[in-house]
């Protein structure tokens, strides 16, 4: 804040202790924020939208000075952008983009676009992948959470504050596997088409996909070789290259054999 | 071109086969009990103004007790 940061608030996931292997996942997932953009000058509203609506689908950015990443012009996506609100020189819009949008970027490149410069004065994420901002929890909520379940032992509310990873993974298309198949994945095999049930469609050839067991419990994250149509018709081969374990080895029994026997504990 | 984003893409599941799960194995995820629930768990938190995305995952760390806890996505990095 006194570097003079806008405030920036939202969405943030949280991952414990194993659930942090799916993070990966979330990084390359789509966002949703809220901004609100500062004109540099007086702009009649139609322009202004007019202008914005222009930035809906790929667009190009250059990382900003400070951004973590190699600063050479990239290609992002919007998908959505709407003004919601416009009062004198303050334009409040939500915009849906692609992974590694900068969206204070975003608001320099309209007011070069609108020729009066702009900058961005308040920022909210509503959303990453899954994960929306209607029912996230604050910190508060949450220690009241641990209250509850610490003095009083009830689960209950530390089970509604904390939720499953799958939840958070519930944006990526899935791939539902035979009890048979799910230990080899959790040995870092590669899906071979037999241990598929059944599958989302539109997946394409090069896609994260995530493979899951009959309970719905999430076993890995992987890259799908194959498109949907072509998973449901093979007999055989592999249909996607494992990318990420997210379940424990020895959850399910082992129905798989290898040359060398693996050495387990208990 | 229609433009989606992926959050509301419909998609619909494609049955190849079909067979059963042994209930003696996994759980389902929000049957798991608690210290397994919270091992492979996520908090959907919403981030206040001021600190920063690590610091609140440290609070959160904290605050549930667990040994690590990651963030995805930094939010309120000065850009």
């Amino acid at each position: 804040m006194s570097r003079g940061n806008p405030r920036v608030t939202g969405v943030l996931p949280v991952a414990l202790e194993s659930a942090a292997k799916a993070l990966m996942a979330v990084l390359n997932a789509g966002k949703e924020y809220v901004a609100v953009m500062k004109l540099h000058g007086d702009v009649p509203k139609s322009r202004v939208k007019e202008v914005m609506s222009e930035f809906v689908g790929p667009i190009y950015q250059v990382p900003p000075v400070r951004a973590s990443v190699k600063r050479r012009l990239r290609t992002r996506t919007i998908y959505e952008l709407e003004v919601l609100e416009i009062e004198g020189r303050l334009v409040l819009f939500r915009v849906a983009c692609e992974a590694g949008t900068y969206v204070r970027k975003l608001c320099v490149d309209i007011g070069r676009a609108l020729g009066c410069g702009a900058h961005m004065q308040e920022l909210r994420r509503t959303r990453v992948g899954s994960l929306s901002e209607d029912w996230a929890i604050t910190l508060h909520e949450l220690s009241e959470a641990v209250y509850l379940w610490h003095e009083e032992g009830n689960e209950k509310a530390i089970r509604r504050a904390v939720v499953p990873m799958e939840r958070m993974l519930s944006f990526l298309p899935k791939i539902i596997i035979r009890d048979s198949a799910v230990d080899a994945i959790c040995h870092g095999a590669q899906l071979a088409a037999p241990g598929v049930l059944k599958l989302d469609s539109s997946i394409k050839a090069g896609d994260m996909v995530l493979i899951m067991t009959l309970k719905g419990e999430a076993v890995a994250l992987a890259e799908a070789l194959v498109s949907s149509k072509e998973m449901l018709a093979m007999r055989k081969g592999l249909v996607a290259r494992t990318l990420r374990v997210l379940m424990k080895p020895g959850t399910y029994p082992k129905m798989w054999s290898s040359r060398e026997e693996v050495v387990k504990g208990p | 071109m229609e433009l989606k984003p992926p959050w509301a893409i419909e998609r619909h599941l494609l049955v190849k086969a079909e067979d059963e799960t042994d209930p003696r194995y996994g759980y389902r995820p929000e049957e798991r009990p608690l210290d397994e629930y919270l091992r492979l768990g996520v908090v959907n938190l919403d981030k206040p103004p001021g600190p920063t995305s690590h610091e609140v995952t440290t609070w959160v760390k904290r605050l549930l007790g667990v040994s690590k806890a990651g963030h995805g996505g930094t939010l309120g990095a000065p850009w």
